[in-house]
């Protein structure tokens, strides 16, 4: 074998073990291994075309190949004849190609219409907001607000009901199904009914600037006993101040000093609304939109250095001792 | 009289050297080697940008560059790759090869073709200055409002991108009417208009679709200037405007640009693989029928770059089955190519290579293409790296492959000696595994869950591997850009020296001595056939007969297109800087220099 057929076989391999290893692995971000009916759908409609395209891939590339073997200039290969066309010919390749498109176009249609339908009376709404570069969850009908993690039960629609606070973001949970844009000025929606539980990752897709790349988010779809008790103690008020002691008083304190309750919301002791509401803080799994774990360590990392960790977030970092910092710390983990 | 096309071609003036000669040239083919050199260093700057980029995503968390430097890359990559090298790289083609391939002496108006070319560098230069001051463009080639509001998009960043593409849109507009009016009206006697070769009709088509979708984008750009410059509200959602607005129309013109990058390519193609195969092209009249179809299905598919904002339904099902309709058309080209290959006794000349990868390349594109023709699959595709794959596929595999045929093909043409076939190689396998090697796993990376744009990902994802295959790849093809520089500087000296027709082509530009003399053709020919070099029965290459001149009128070069060109990049400065008296200097030089242009003596 001459160098450059162990080359293309080289590549040729390598390409197929990047195929297999699509198939098998652990991909939280997958369109491929869907977990909902919106996914599903479209997964199957996908598969579909990647097999007409498939037979359409071999046979064209085959016919180039056999051009090339056996045309190829040799001593004593014939003179070519002139030909000029074939009516026949183009017609048939003209046909070939529509027939195939409609085999196509028949099931993308229907699934246009299956999978953009109303939701359900009964489905549970969601309000997705937008914003440089975190995402808020509303539950209008339970009273819950809170950020970058949303919990459904697995089962039961879920319709999401979207706009943006600033610029164009796009919500994108891919093993739930599609993307869908958010737009300011404009409300989107989806729906979908998860069948699996688990934490879905996902993130945002339309490019929004800086930190686009770390706009991220968790759907978690538990089991309606699992939801129920979030939902309980999401709709929970914080205890009360005067219970507070030690590093959790002071961390309070801090909160208050130190300028957070400008931009954040706890219920009780701050309103404000530009940044995510931590009323429970404490329970969500992941902070600063999925970049960080929501441990000691990532909460001050996040606290000391927001621009370092999400380039042009709109957070500033807060000058405070290691003491002040620690407590803030324990005060953010003990919201929940 | 008898004298041979060598003797004739030394004997004749081959026209005024130096610096001066080059600024003031409307010598269509100086014209042409000056895009050709100009777009390629743009071509380097715009992978040099990929490279970097590559780097960064070689592994998961990475910090080669900043975030904002990661967005001004890939933002600065893609404008240059469609605007500066592309579309510029085929207008080599158009300057160098369709007068010749149509027996005229020039285009219809060298002093507007020198004036494009300035204002093209001049806008080049002027967006790429960007980055010396540390505000390159950062909000995307695509641009989306209200992203690039001055609310959200501070500073100059979005400026130069803006004025820089006012700017590029002027040069394109003019060189577009320049070659409408050179094809339809400077054709040789007996060329009609279905004896034209393939190329010279796609820049026919290229060109219409030009004059017709720029304005589309100067319209979406000045309404953005003035958001951002006078604070009206076009796309201000606080004030009643729409986001949606820049969307359409900028997809009304982005889509109709996509077949701006490929058709010239799809000619080039259509030359390359009939003289290699030594056959005529196979189905000429439905290979350019299917050129103009693409065109103008092309203005009938923006939306479908926006399925994923929620266009309902029915606007999903008609924008989707009009996008597959243009598969159609496409698929006839590809199998016209095949059956022109087929029964033919091929050469693999290093352009016939890269016309063959074209093909190859273009298939896979072309299917994936469809896949999110498909408004559900698309939902799952749009802005992630499978698109990325995608149009890579399209525009590296189709677009710069076949340019590279052309650059090949036409390189002793143009120099008068040929590029080293043995290098050539090296330079087409580098490129073409190299790009299957980034751009194929990039499929599967889209599927997998990776966002396009985005400067770093978690290592949760899982594509670490894939991320840095695609990384190694587009180091191949870096490398094997570095080996056609290669080529191209030793071929000056040691390159074997070029006959008049040294592939046995069968158009026009294959007749006179390489390098052309500035008249091109001492007698213009009086043309008789699609093929006119080659004889009616079979393939067998002939002359034209040739005359010394007798006195060939040639007009001489003028200055005045450089001043107004120089003008008009003092106007964008105006524009960036809002400086008022900027802005009247540039009026009083691009007043200056229309002036002086339309009143130039007809002999200089």
């Amino acid at each position: 074998m001459d160098t450059r057929k162990r080359t293309l076989v080289g590549v040729a391999v390598t390409m197929l073990l990047v195929m297999l290893s699509a198939c098998g692995g652990e991909y939280p971000q997958s369109t491929l291994h869907p977990t909902a009916d919106f996914g599903s759908e479209i997964d199957r409609l996908f598969m579909t075309i990647v097999w007409w395209a498939l037979g359409v891939f071999v046979v064209v590339e085959t016919a180039l190949i056999v051009a090339i073997i056996k045309f190829r200039d040799r001593p004593g290969a014939p003179v070519p004849k002139y030909v000029h066309g074939s009516t026949v010919l183009e017609i048939s390749w003209t046909l070939a190609p529509a027939i195939v498109l409609i085999f196509i176009a028949v099931p993308t249609i229907r699934t246009i219409f299956r999978t953009d339908t109303t939701p359900p009376e009964n489905a549970l709404q969601v309000d997705v907001i937008g914003h440089q570069w975190w995402w808020e969850f509303r539950y209008p009908g339970l009273g819950i607000v809170t950020a970058n993690e949303m919990r459904v039960p697995a089962g039961e629609p879920v319709t999401l009901v979207m706009t943006s606070q600033d610029v164009i973001h796009s919500f994108w949970a891919p093993k739930l199904g599609g993307k869908r844009d958010v737009m300011p000025g404009r409300t989107t929606r989806i729906s979908f009914t998860p069948d699996s539980l688990g934490s879905f990752m996902g993130q945002c897709a339309e490019f929004c600037g800086a930190s686009h790349a770390n706009m991220r988010m968790r759907v978690i779809v538990e089991d309606s006993a699992g939801f129920a008790a979030w939902v309980a103690q999401e709709r929970s008020a914080p205890p009360a101040e005067e219970t507070l002691s030690g590093d959790v008083a002071a961390g309070l304190g801090v909160f208050r000093t130190k300028g957070c309750i400008a931009c954040h919301t706890v219920e009780g002791v701050a309103a404000g609304v530009l940044g995510p509401n931590l009323t429970h803080v404490g329970s969500r799994a992941t902070i600063a939109s999925g970049i960080l774990p929501n441990t000691a360590e990532g909460l001050a990392r996040w606290i000391r250095d927001p621009l370092g960790e999400k380039p042009g977030s709109l957070m500033p970092p807060m000058p405070m001792t290691d003491e002040e910092l620690s407590a803030l710390v324990a005060y953010l983990q003990s919201l929940n | 009289m008898a004298a041979t096309l060598d003797q004739h071609a030394a004997t004749t003036a081959t026209g005024p050297s130096g610096l001066w000669s080059w600024l003031t040239t409307t010598d269509h083919k100086r014209i042409g080697i000056l895009y050709g050199v100009s777009a390629f260093a743009f071509f380097l700057l715009g992978g040099l940008e990929a490279l970097v980029m590559r780097l960064q995503l070689s592994a998961a968390g990475n910090d080669v560059v900043s975030a904002e430097f990661y967005n001004e890359l890939f933002t600065m990559h893609g404008t240059t790759m469609v605007f500066l090298a592309v579309m510029p790289l085929s207008a080599a083609f158009f300057n160098f090869v369709v007068p010749l391939q149509i027996g005229a002496r020039d285009v219809a108006f060298p002093r507007l073709n020198a004036f494009s070319y300035w204002v093209f560098l001049l806008g080049g230069l002027f967006m790429n200055a960007s980055f010396l001051i540390g505000a390159a463009p950062n909000a995307g080639w695509f641009g989306y409002a209200n992203l690039t509001s001055a609310q959200y998009s501070p500073g100059l960043h979005v400026d130069f991108w803006v004025i820089g593409l006012q700017v590029l849109g002027i040069a394109s507009i003019a060189a577009g009417i320049n070659f409408i009016v050179t094809i339809v009206n400077l054709r040789a006697p007996g060329m009609r208009l279905m004896r034209m070769p393939v190329f010279t009709w796609m820049t026919l088509v290229t060109q219409f679709i030009v004059v017709t979708a720029f304005p589309v984008i100067t319209v979406a750009l000045v309404f953005l200037l003035f958001d951002r410059t006078f604070g009206t509200n076009f796309y201000s959602v606080a004030a009643g405007g729409d986001v949606l607005l820049w969307q359409h129309l900028f997809w009304l013109f982005g889509h109709p640009e996509v077949y701006i990058l490929i058709l010239p390519a799809m000619g080039i193609i259509s030359e390359v693989v009939p003289t290699f195969s030594r056959k005529p092209l196979f189905g000429y009249a439905v290979v350019v029928y299917s050129g103009l179809l693409i065109a103008i299905l092309g203005w009938g598919v923006w939306a479908h770059h926006m399925f994923q904002v929620g266009l309902g339904p029915i606007a999903d099902s008609v924008f989707a089955a009009s996008t597959m309709l243009i598969a159609i058309p496409t698929g006839v080209k590809i199998f016209n190519w095949i059956a022109t290959m087929w029964g033919g006794r091929l050469k693999f000349t290093t352009s016939m290579l890269f016309a063959i990868g074209f093909i190859a390349m273009f298939i896979v594109g072309g299917l994936s293409g469809v896949m999110h023709a498909s408004p559900p699959a698309d939902l799952q595709q749009t802005d992630t790296y499978f698109v990325v794959a995608h149009f890579h596929y399209v525009l590296v595999g189709g677009a710069v492959l076949g340019l590279f045929a052309g650059i090949y093909y036409w390189w002793p043409k143009v120099f008068g000696h040929q590029l080293s076939e043995a290098v050539g190689k090296w330079h087409f396998w580098l490129t073409v595994i190299g790009a299957n090697l980034t751009f194929f796993p990039m499929h599967f990376i889209g599927l997998l869950g990776m966002p396009r744009r985005v400067y770093t990902y978690a290592p949760e994802l899982g594509l670490d591997t894939m991320n840095l295959v695609a990384t190694i790849g587009a180091f191949a093809m870096g490398l094997g850009s570095l080996v056609f520089v290669v080529n191209a500087w030793y071929s000056r000296k040691r390159g074997k020296v070029a006959t008049a027709n040294p592939w046995d082509g069968a158009m026009l530009e294959w007749s006179m001595a390489s390098p052309p003399p500035v008249y091109n053709f001492s007698v213009i020919p009086n043309v008789k056939s699609r093929l006119p070099l080659w004889s009616e029965d079979g393939y067998e290459p002939r002359p034209l007969p040739q005359t010394p001149p007798q006195s060939i009128h040639m007009p001489g070069g003028s200055y005045w297109p450089l001043v107004t060109a120089i003008g008009i990049i003092v106007g964008a400065v105006g524009g960036l800087t809002q400086t008022l008296w900027i802005a009247l200097l540039a009026a009083a030089i691009i007043v200056v220099g229309i002036y002086a242009w339309a009143f130039e003596p007809f002999e200089v």
